[in-house]
């Protein structure tokens, strides 16, 4: 399974990478692509809006499922990646360069609650076992 | 495959095997205080004899009644056809008909059903139905609030039939979505953008716009859309689908048109019956489709490359996101929507534009020699379709009691759903009235009004 280990993690299956500019982007796991297999669409969060850690903002509907992806962060809506707009697959493809979308976090020390490659890894061996 | 009832060895061996005594106890968590203690006043049961005998004195009592009321449920000439093959076993009494392996044929009338559906609304998509016109509605309200996303504002006028604005109301209340009633002009029986202004420049989900209104009276459907559209809300469009063979169909309302059309699809070959079973029929814009509830047929290709038909955009439905489906209230009317198809294929185009050509002018002529009674007015002066409301010089009752028992149901009296009319009536003359029973209608309300 691959868990890059300078990105954090959710046990909901999100990753949030640290930008130089302060803000982080937020992306679904290998794990997760895989649980839900071909992409075929993505909803978007409206940019600019607030959102609070734990909050539904997207979703990722592939052929069998369509499922929420919660912000991991309590923070602003900066960016989202509209190219899966027309490419979803990208998502299956390469699921740690198709993010979703950016957040301005407000408060940087939430970073520390979440989850490192190790410790996400863990969270996946006890769902499969 | 037949339908197999269990029997009572059957019962027994499968109660044997959970360990339970009677049926009973299976429902035993259910406090008693809540069960009903069965249905006191229905017989048990009675042979066929007695029952056909029954149903059929009810069926007198119903009497056979010249018909001028519409409100919503229309009496239209189905050919015999229709039902004739929308009862044939293999469409009507299909085992698993939405399973693509053993329901080619189903799936295939309701994506024509789809294909005819969206091409009359003018609009990219249609679902395979829902359970009638009020619920379609709600719907159309809970996709707009969703798809919006900043706004929980709906705003409903109250020219939109009154039992719709009641049964959205007792779907969406709970929802915490406010649903704003828009006043209508007092002579023109229409909403206008005056009546819109107080709302202007506030988030705003959806504007419903009912065409023709339930009054009969057009819309200007053009502004208001247009309207709904420039406040960033969604534009809902209720629809009669007949009245779409002459009317510009939603799809292509204002500049770009209305988001989501709805109605009752009930004129489309379907007999009136009291509580139904009627069909809701919903079309959206294809960008909205994902949030469109419901089932939708595609059309694909199998392994082989041959063409074949299955049910698609599913993920977001009940049985896969649960609690977060698009919809768990939504059903579809598969046999209604059947004879649905079939009335359309058989009348074509050109054929449902007679209907609605032939209806709108029984309408004018009703009206024109309704008010050359004394006393006897237009209530609004809006131009409308195949319903009109006229106010009569005295009370209401008397006039449509009198009317029944010479054997017409004279209209619809308006008293209960808009007092602040008078003494209304909502009447509709359909295609199905002839010259002899126009002018039936009209001595008779003639010397009705005289007593």
């Amino acid at each position: 399974m691959h868990i890059p280990s300078h990105l954090k993690y959710t046990k909901s299956h999100e990753w949030i990478r640290l930008e130089i500019d302060g803000t982080v982007t937020i992306g679904i796991s290998q794990h997760a692509q895989e649980l839900l297999g071909d992409m075929v669409f993505v909803e978007y969060p409206k940019i600019g809006r607030k959102l609070k850690q734990g909050e539904e903002c997207a979703v990722v509907e592939s052929v069998k499922a369509a499922a929420d992806v919660y912000a991991p962060m309590t923070g602003e809506v900066t960016e989202v990646n509209s190219e899966l707009e027309s490419e979803p697959e990208k998502i299956n493809q390469d699921p740690y360069a198709a993010w979703l979308f950016k957040l301005k976090p407000a408060d940087l020390n939430e970073l520390n609650e979440l989850l490192d490659a190790a410790a996400y890894q863990r969270i996946i061996e006890s769902e499969i076992h | 495959m037949p339908f197999i009832p269990h029997t009572e060895a059957n019962i027994a061996e499968m109660l044997t095997s959970i360990g339970a005594k009677t049926i009973e106890d299976l429902f035993d968590e259910i406090p008693s205080a809540l069960k009903s203690n069965g249905l006191q006043r229905v017989l048990p049961s009675l042979n066929e004899m007695d029952i056909s005998r029954l149903m059929l004195e009810r069926a007198e009592t119903d009497g056979r009644y010249l018909n001028f009321i519409g409100a919503g449920a229309y009496e239209h000439h189905i050919p015999a056809a229709v039902w004739q093959i929308t009862t044939r076993g293999e469409f009507y009494s299909s085992y698993t008909p939405y399973q693509a392996e053993a329901s080619q044929g189903t799936l295939q009338l309701l994506y024509e059903y789809q294909t005819m559906m969206a091409s009359l609304t003018g609009m990219d998509v249609s679902n395979a139905s829902m359970y009638d016109g009020a619920s379609a509605l709600a719907e159309a309200v809970l996709m707009a609030v969703r798809s919006h996303k900043t706004s929980r504002k709906v705003l409903i006028p109250s020219t939109t039939h009154p039992i719709y604005r009641r049964v959205v109301n007792a779907i969406v209340k709970n929802q915490n979505i406010e649903i704003v009633e828009i006043p209508y002009h007092p002579e023109l029986g229409c909403i206008m953008t005056e009546n819109l202004s107080p709302y202007l420049g506030q988030d705003i989900a959806a504007l419903v716009i009912p065409q023709p209104n339930f009054f009969g009276v057009l819309e200007e459907v053009d502004t208001l859309t247009d309207w709904a559209h420039h406040n960033g809300a969604l534009a809902i469009g209720v629809v009669n689908p007949m009245t779409l063979a002459m009317l510009t169909p939603p799809g292509e309302w204002g500049s770009n048109g209305a988001d989501i059309a709805v109605g009752e699809g009930q004129p489309l070959g379907i007999p009136l019956s009291s509580g139904g079973p009627y069909f809701g029929f919903m079309a959206c814009k294809q960008t909205l489709v994902r949030q469109m509830p419901g089932r939708i047929i595609g059309r694909t290709t199998d392994v082989d490359g041959k063409p074949g038909f299955v049910l698609t955009l599913q993920a977001r439905e009940q049985h896969i996101r649960r609690s977060k489906a698009t919809s768990n209230i939504c059903t579809n009317q598969g046999l209604m929507v059947t004879a649905a198809t079939i009335y359309m294929a058989l009348l074509g185009p050109e054929g449902l534009k007679r209907v609605a050509t032939q209806s709108h002018i029984n309408v004018l002529e009703l009206v024109t020699k309704m008010e050359a009674l004394d006393g006897v007015k237009k209530a609004f002066s809006g131009p409308y379709f195949h319903e009109a409301v006229l106010k009569l010089p005295t009370s209401t009752d008397n006039i449509l009691k009198t009317l029944r028992t010479q054997g017409i149901l004279a209209g619809l009296d308006l008293k209960e759903y808009y007092p602040e009319l008078g003494n209304a009536v909502l009447v509709c003359a359909t295609e199905t009235k002839t010259a002899n029973d126009l002018k039936k209608y009209i001595e008779c309300l003639k010397r009705a009004l005289k007593n």
